[in-house]
């Protein structure tokens, strides 16, 4: 909280975090924002501001299937939102632990460890994200996978190395001598020492899954139809883009500020976090 | 490292071949009857234990045999270096294009720390990095295909090789990685500018622009140089969503097609053939990082440092 009031001393952090509270707000009341519903097919290709039977607006116009874009758009934050943070809290869940026992144990544990991280961080992350997806079929869980194996080595990677440093330091090795159990040391003493820039760095990976499962929705592989969610929004209108365009700008452009909103965010953290340090 | 590439290798194998019900499958296709499959998988020697034919495989890899492709019915090294080429003229391009650009702006947004230009530079790479390709790719194609006209919104090249083809993807590419690099430059010269040398040539009355041009640039550019190797496993993974888009015949789109279509030959070799260039080029970038900067640790390897 004090790392949060610190970053917002910067403009341009405040700016990220109304984004990402802007989206937040959206998808925690979807129902009630939502003019229509997101799944009925109402009127074909109605172009932006066009109105509706029922006397109402598309504002942002209809697709294909005659669903009213502003609702799926809406109800897409829902899913998008929903299932980056699944997948990125279960990638940190992972990787982080990892680093805590690499870093705090050291020596053959972090052999192994290190060098399994290692192993899948050779792999190009889209072609990992895209053999698993294709393999195991398309679904949140398998998303939730694939993110966690892509992203969970190189939030081990942070991790180990700011364990490492603050293994190091005077109080842990006086919490050691106390007799306090590995346990009681890693997570009394490490863990508290190492959250400020792995903070600042889940803010930004959130926005990296977000794009990614964006990604996975526009080439097929995401979450099945007919879920609203921007990357296949995207997708659907790809084919449409030249003579219809609204069906795929509104998407790309709801993805691109969140990911603005997040990285500013990130980096008046990272900021916040190196002020603090060096006071 | 080469222990990597052999964890990497049992790993792909065991992924793609563990069940040999399904290989068989893949290669058949959908209609054999399972007479056949089971006299196709007898042949071909997949009775075997699976360590013998993980070994077998990987001896097969290593002497060039990689097999045939299910899907193009082609020979799959002759396909990968085909559809590889075409790749790396488009990554080629791209960073080109990329790397003066995002080095010149980070040393213009560096040089002077919190000035309109650096805010307006650092705005700028934020946004432009913020924008995912599948995204950029949709703007561009709606600007310059859509209202201007002046591109086509396709780069399948079926009528022999295009330059104006190449004029979208390159474009979406290199808009989506220079913000990265013209970040980290700018980051780099602002940790030089401040450096007491700097100061001490200020003090000894040397012009601005030649502290920049003669003292500072040299020091500034050994990180982001070092880091630019580290682009070549992003442009790997990157390319896939650009030449999806485009229906560009490269790297990318094999790959997502071969995923698609089960070819699970093509698949494990060109995994491999990705894993290899990832792993080389961290080789070649740490080599660089030594080579530029003497004072550098052999311990800490700068693929270890930077992570794309």
């Amino acid at each position: 909280m004090r790392l949060l009031a610190a970053a917002l001393r910067s403009p341009a952090a405040v700016l990220g975090l109304a984004i990402v509270a802007v989206f937040l707000f959206v998808s925690l009341f979807a129902p009630f924002i939502a003019p229509y519903d997101p799944l009925k097919t109402i009127a074909p290709l109605q172009l932006p501001g066009a109105s509706a039977p029922d006397g109402g607006h598309f504002w942002l116009g209809t697709d294909l299937l005659g669903r009213d874009i502003l609702s799926r758009m809406i109800y897409g934050t829902r899913t998008v939102l929903l299932w980056s943070t699944i997948a990125t809290a279960a990638a940190f869940a992972a990787g982080v632990l990892a680093g805590l026992l690499a870093g705090y144990f050291q020596g053959v544990t972090d052999t192994v460890m290190s060098f399994l991280a290692n192993t899948l961080l050779s792999f190009p992350v889209m072609v990992l994200y895209i053999i698993i997806i294709t393999s195991f079929g398309a679904s949140g869980t398998n998303i939730v996978v694939a993110v966690g194996f892509g992203s969970a080595p190189v939030v081990f990677r942070i991790t180990r190395a700011l364990v490492m440093d603050v293994r190091e330091r005077d109080y842990v090795a006086a919490a050691i001598t106390q007799g306090e159990s590995h346990l009681a040391v890693m997570l009394r003493e490490i863990l508290p020492n190492v959250t400020t820039p792995l903070i600042a760095d889940l803010c930004l990976r959130l926005g990296y899954t977000a794009i990614t499962i964006g990604v996975l929705g526009f080439l097929g592989l995401g979450l099945p139809p007919p879920t609203p969610d921007w990357g296949s929004m995207a997708a659907e209108g790809k084919a449409m883009a030249i003579a219809f365009p609204h069906m795929v700008i509104f998407p790309c452009v709801a993805i691109s500020l969140l990911m603005l909103g997040l990285s500013l965010l990130s980096d008046g953290l990272r900021e916040a976090a190196k002020r603090q340090v060096r006071t | 490292m080469l222990a990597t590439m052999l964890a990497v290798s049992f790993i792909v194998f065991a992924a793609l071949e563990h069940n040999i019900e399904d290989v068989a499958t893949h290669v058949l296709g959908q209609f054999a009857t399972s007479d056949q499959r089971h006299s196709w998988l007898r042949e071909n020697g997949y009775f075997d234990p699976f360590l013998v034919r993980y070994l077998r495989w990987l001896y097969g890899f290593v002497s060039g045999n990689w097999g045939v492709s299910t899907h193009f019915k082609e020979p799959v090294r002759a396909l990968i270096a085909d559809y590889l080429w075409q790749s790396a003229l488009l990554a080629g391009l791209s960073l080109l294009l990329m790397v003066p650009l995002a080095l010149a702006l980070g040393v213009l947004a560096g040089m002077r720390e919190g000035s309109l230009l650096d805010r307006a530079i650092s705005i700028l790479s934020i946004a432009t990095t913020s924008i995912p390709q599948f995204a950029s790719a949709v703007f561009l194609s709606v600007v310059f295909v859509f209202w201007l006209g002046l591109l086509p919104g396709a780069s399948a090249m079926t009528s022999g090789f295009e330059w104006k083809e190449m004029v979208m993807p390159v474009m979406v590419l290199t808009l989506a990685g220079a913000g990265y690099l013209a970040r980290m430059t700018r980051a780099s010269m602002v940790e030089v500018m401040a450096s007491p040398y700097i100061r001490t040539a200020q003090m000894k009355g040397a012009s601005f622009a030649r502290i920049v041009l003669r003292h500072a640039l040299r020091n500034a550019l050994v990180a982001p140089v070092t880091v630019i190797m580290l682009y070549i496993p992003w442009l790997l993974s990157n390319v896939i969503v650009v030449e999806a888009y485009f229906g560009y015949r490269g790297f990318g789109t094999l790959i997502y097609t071969a995923s698609l279509q089960h070819d699970v030959y093509l698949i494990e070799a060109g995994t491999m053939v990705a894993v290899i260039a990832v792993v080389g080029t961290q080789l070649l970038s740490d080599l660089a990082n030594v080579w530029l900067n003497p004072r550098v640790d052999f311990a800490t390897p700068v693929s270890t440092k930077a992570t794309l």
